[in-house]
């Protein structure tokens, strides 16, 4: 048990920097993306074009901030020490940011070369991270909702990228597969079994930390992970035996309900915060919460919906999830880690270190908010009209553009610092 | 105080709530205000921290035999914390509302997460080490009941 919760704790700066300071690039090029596609790209969902817009945002901005957030999270909030972090960190941040690049120009451009390269880089550097970090949240003894939570999210994270490596190798080696049927369920593992679970099980930490809310219920924050994960492996096994419609709907509103439930309850928590001040991260997670119930109405509508309707709401329904709900939180989050990580850098080297508002003055980070709001209000309307994707994608690029900027800036003036206590050091 | 994890959260919430206070008073620049909450969060957390430098941490030790482990960690994060403390006094005292939300700010996270560790992972260890030890439950909570 000692050596589990020896409290060494953070691990170094450059574990979770590299991984948070990329993220946002990757954001940059969804938004060219969407400029050089066009509205052509919203008219052709489910096209390789639409795939490799969608993988751009999951693999590129999503899965590379969440993999570097959980490095610093699970030792900080867990006491689970991962073996070698910085070796974690230079596997998993180098495959996924070549791995995302390989296996968006294969699907852009068509080139099976690319995802032949693409899927064993993903996979055997996805797989690595998900054992190391499984097992370091597996030895510590610290109880509670937050560790089955992360413990559930790493877990479905190695199920989705084996779904997403099938569904990959279907087209670059025509394994002898059912795409038709892969491709939701690794839609459905990523989206609810990685990417929600991890975001409850976060929340339950940051949500009452960063504004001083009660703490979520007990029964709640015990069940949801769970129901989730239950929900996602009933969704999977009644799409690949091809059960009734009527049943895979049922189980799809269950998951929209735990979102909306996860949803609901934090708003009701935000709403009954001590602290008054508000913040960036305040505004990125209501919008998240706000665009998860979005997606929520969506979702219930759809069923009735049909022809090329459904396939508008489906698509709104994506954006909504994707850029409103996760993108949201994760900017959010960004906000508080990298200039804690800073900080925490800055104060051991220097008797009075520059505190987090200077690293990242506010007023710049509540401008980018409002940028990132008005791309989501953009994309989340082009499948309506479609020319909406122009300003939608010039507006994303630049939100990730002055988000990264923001976050460099602040790195730039702690490695000043930094150079400068060393100069001045006895 | 039934168990040193629930006494000792308990005391937490008390410190957040003074926290509260005086930051929502600066911000609105009721400088009266935030000095009187700024001065009971100040004081409640010097005897959360005496409480546990002096009482919790040493008896932790003693029935462990971990003296270089997690209560080392947190008393690293003490000297921290109060160095945060010492820019918010200067704050209150220059009435630099900037400066004292700035420092407030960042305080929070670093007092927040430490609050984590300790809840998570410190104290269910100590009530597993130290068990419902009367005596010791009841130091603590004398320690901690003289802030109010």
């Amino acid at each position: 048990m000692a050596a589990a919760l020896s409290f060494e704790q953070a691990p170094p700066i450059s574990v979770p920097l590299r991984f948070l300071l990329t993220a946002p690039l990757f954001g940059i090029v969804f938004g060219v993306f969407l400029l050089w596609q066009g509205p052509e790209l919203v008219e052709t969902r489910g096209g390789f074009p639409a795939l490799a817009a969608t993988h751009l945002v999951t693999l590129g901005f999503m899965l590379q901030a969440m993999c570097g957030a959980l490095l610093q999270v699970s030792p900080v909030s867990t006491g689970a020490n991962v073996w070698r972090p910085r070796l974690v960190a230079w596997v998993a941040h180098t495959g996924i940011s070549a791995g995302a690049l390989a296996l968006t120009a294969g699907l852009a451009a068509e080139r099976l070369g690319w995802l032949r390269l693409a899927v064993p880089v993903l996979v055997a550097s996805m797989a690595f991270y998900a054992v190391v970090v499984l097992a370091a949240l597996l030895r510590t003894s610290a109880r509670g909702a937050t560790i089955a939570a992360l413990r559930l999210a790493v877990g479905a994270l190695a199920v989705t990228v084996a779904l997403g490596a099938a569904a990959a190798g279907a087209f670059a080696w025509s394994w002898p597969l059912p795409v038709a049927q892969l491709a939701p369920v690794h839609a459905a593992w990523a989206v609810f079994g990685w990417g929600l679970t991890l975001v409850a099980g976060v929340s339950y930490l940051v949500v009452p930390m960063f504004q001083l809310t009660p703490a979520y219920p007990a029964a709640f924050s015990f069940w949801l992970p769970r129901v989730v994960i239950g929900a996602v492996i009933a969704w999977s096994v009644a799409h690949m035996t091809e059960a009734g419609a009527g049943v895979r709907s049922m189980l799809g509103l269950v998951l929209l309900a735990c979102g909306a439930v996860f949803a609901s309850v934090t708003l009701r928590l935000q709403r009954r915060r001590r602290r008054k001040l508000t913040d960036a991260t305040f505004s990125f997670f209501r919008i998240a919460m706000i665009s998860m119930l979005a997606a929520v109405a969506a979702g219930v509508v759809l069923p009735w919906a049909e022809g090329g309707l459904r396939v508008r709401i489906e698509l709104v329904l994506g954006i909504l999830l994707l850029i409103g709900f996760f993108v949201s939180v994760i900017n959010g989050m960004l906000y508080r880690i990298v200039p804690f990580v800073l900080w925490l850098h800055l104060q051991k080297r220097m008797p009075i270190a520059p505190n987090m508002n200077q690293l990242v003055p506010g007023a710049r980070a509540s401008a980018q908010s409002r940028l990132h709001l008005a791309a989501l209000a953009c994309l989340a309307c082009a499948p309506a009209w479609p020319p909406l994707i122009y300003p939608g994608g010039a507006l994303f690029a630049a939100s990730c553009a002055m988000l990264e900027w923001n976050l460099a800036q602040a790195l730039r003036v702690c490695v000043r610092l930094s150079a400068a206590a060393r100069g001045s050091a006895p | 105080m039934k168990n040193i994890s629930d006494g000792m959260q308990e005391h937490h919430k008390g410190c957040d709530e003074q926290f509260a206070i005086a930051e929502d008073a600066a911000g609105r620049g009721d400088w009266a205000a935030c000095e009187a909450a700024f001065s009971r969060f100040r004081e409640a957390l010097e005897r959360h921290f005496d409480t546990e430098e002096n009482v919790l941490f040493p008896a932790f030790e003693q029935r462990s035999g971990m003296f270089g482990g997690p209560t080392q960690v947190m008393r690293m994060e003490h000297t921290q914390i109060r160095s945060m403390i010492a820019q918010m006094e200067a704050a209150v005292k220059a009435r630099d509302a900037d400066a004292f939300c700035g420092a407030a700010d960042t305080q929070l996270v670093l007092m927040q997460q430490h609050n984590m560790k300790e809840e998570n992972i410190l104290y269910p260890m100590c009530d597993q080490t130290l068990g419902t030890d009367a005596a010791l439950l009841e130091e603590i909570e004398r320690s901690l009941g003289a802030a109010a």
